[in-house]
């Protein structure tokens, strides 16, 4: 464990120093000001969680793929160090997405706290906010797992981008169609099975129902507030969530274990 | 040192090392060489645990290379390729190697001096050029006075002036009584360095024992030359 929080220490030295995260800390500073002064409520709300829902997954994906395959050859260096594998493995893990988390974290938050007076829906920011650091822990390790896999840098951005597009957009897409097939069955259970296997509706959803806006998703709305309302639709949402970072890590981390480098 | 009993490693299709036997002696510096795709640098990494022992097995000091990473603590790696942490500084970065070998001996920075990086040291690394880098890598492999040296490529990327810096470095190594393993392309730098030969080619060994004796056997007094026979050799004994 000792090991892990050393890599981890370095690591997240090196990525907060860098200039795309800075980068990416001061766009969410201006989205979100910007967003809080101009439109305000839950109309602002909405909009963040859109930009959160979007951007997050991409960016803690291409950037973990990109920073993981830009650091190979000194990934092999540690690994020649009398070091486990599965602890770099974790602590490469953890200095890529807590400086990611951190950063969003910030410049999301520091807007809002100082329009905390102004009637800013705080506790729907403060949703977002964890959905943006759950998503950002899932989409790293999504990375992580991609890098172990695939050795080809090249493919493996590619598959990055294409995990993410899957996610975002066809996920959706093929959701609906079925939806839209089917529609004379009874749907709810299969609509939330589809829901909780994608960790960004996952996260939407938890978002839109502090809204109180399930009405705009429909019929089928009403079934998840439902849902989510019990204390069960809860725990079974956030150990999808959890299981949704453990599981790509988990993996990685039996691949990296056994790779030849 | 290191023992190698049977070592057998394919990557996918390509069998990369056919069941290779050999014994590398302490205190002394033993080169392996061999045409691009020999398996060098497979042999090394898997030395080093980097690749997974496919067949056979590896001991270094006794203990077999396995899952165990402690024996790495006793071994300096110098990789082909520098590439460090770009917004780290050289400062930081060697701290950091320190606190992950959790080494409390005096670290030997006699290449730091040697190669005049003092300087260089405080800045990013994403500042400093090819040549620098790879002086940085060199320092890192004989830091923490490791009793085995791992050495790929070492003098690639590195000046004239530089380049005989870490050939001095390597000597002194050895006379203190450690062991270096080397790999090089060029056969020249090696000839004043290496006590003995490992010649790979297709994953097999083709000569493996002292500079001296490959020399006497070619009848050669260089080792280019010497290894540019055993070459031929091997083809018109492929051939025959």
């Amino acid at each position: 464990m000792n090991t892990t929080l050393r890599i981890m220490r370095y690591e997240l030295r090196d990525v907060l120093r860098s200039r795309s995260l800075i980068a990416y800390g001061a766009f969410f500073l201006a989205v979100t000001e910007v967003l809080l002064r101009f439109s305000g409520g839950a109309q602002a709300a909405l909009s963040l969680m859109n930009v959160v829902l979007l951007l997050i997954p991409l960016v803690s994906i291409v950037y973990g793929t990109m920073y993981l395959y830009h650091t190979r050859e000194f990934t092999e260096m540690l690994l020649a160090q009398p070091v486990r594998r599965t602890h770099l493995f974790i602590g490469q893990f953890l200095g890529l997405a807590l400086p990611l988390s951190a950063v969003f974290l910030a410049g999301f938050c520091a807007p809002f706290i100082m329009h905390a007076n102004e009637g800013a829906p705080i506790a729907t920011l403060a949703v977002i906010a964890a959905c943006g650091v759950v998503l950002t822990l899932t989409f790293t390790a999504i990375a992580a797992l991609l890098v172990a896999r695939i050795d080809d840098r090249v493919r493996g951005i590619g598959a990055a981008i294409a995990v993410w597009l899957g996610l975002t957009v066809v996920y959706d897409g093929l959701v609906m169609t079925a939806l839209a097939v089917f529609a004379d069955f009874p749907l709810e259970p299969a609509a939330l099975a589809a829901m909780l296997a994608n960790p960004i509706d996952l996260a939407r959803v938890l978002v839109l129902l502090r809204l109180d806006v399930s009405a705009l998703m429909g019929y089928t709305g009403a079934v998840f507030e439902q849902f989510f309302g019990s204390s069960w639709g809860v725990v079974l949402a956030s150990l999808t969530l959890v299981m949704w970072t453990g599981g790509p890590l988990l993996l990685g981390a039996r691949r990296f274990q056994r790779k030849d480098f | 040192m290191i023992r190698i009993r049977g070592l057998d490693k394919r990557f996918g299709g390509t069998h990369v090392l056919h069941e290779i036997d050999l014994d590398i002696v302490p205190g002394r510096v033993t080169a392996i060489v061999g045409p691009n795709g020999a398996g060098k640098t497979t042999l090394m990494k898997t030395i080093l645990g980097l690749t997974r022992v496919g067949g056979g097995q590896v001991f270094v000091d006794g203990e077999r290379v396995g899952d165990d990473p402690a024996y790495r603590a006793r071994i300096g790696y110098m990789p082909q390729i520098a590439r460090f942490p770009e917004n780290l500084t050289g400062v930081e970065l060697i701290a950091m190697l320190r606190d992950l070998r959790g080494d409390a001996t005096e670290p030997d920075e006699d290449l730091i001096a040697r190669f005049q990086l003092a300087d260089q040291l405080g800045k990013p690394l994403r500042v400093m050029s090819g040549g620098t880098r790879q002086k940085v890598n060199a320092v890192l492999a004989f830091l923490f006075r490791p009793e085995l040296l791992v050495l790929d490529e070492p003098t690639s990327g590195l000046d004239p002036v530089a380049s005989a810096t870490l050939k001095d470095k390597i000597v002194d190594v050895r006379k203190s009584g450690r062991t270096v393993i080397v790999t090089s392309h060029v056969l020249s730098d090696l000839d004043a360095i290496a006590d003995d030969i490992i010649f790979l080619n297709e994953g097999r060994v083709g000569f493996a024992g002292s500079v001296h004796n490959l020399k006497i056997a070619t009848r050669q007094l260089s080792l280019e030359r010497a290894i540019a026979q055993v070459m031929v050799a091997g083809v018109q004994g492929a051939v025959a």
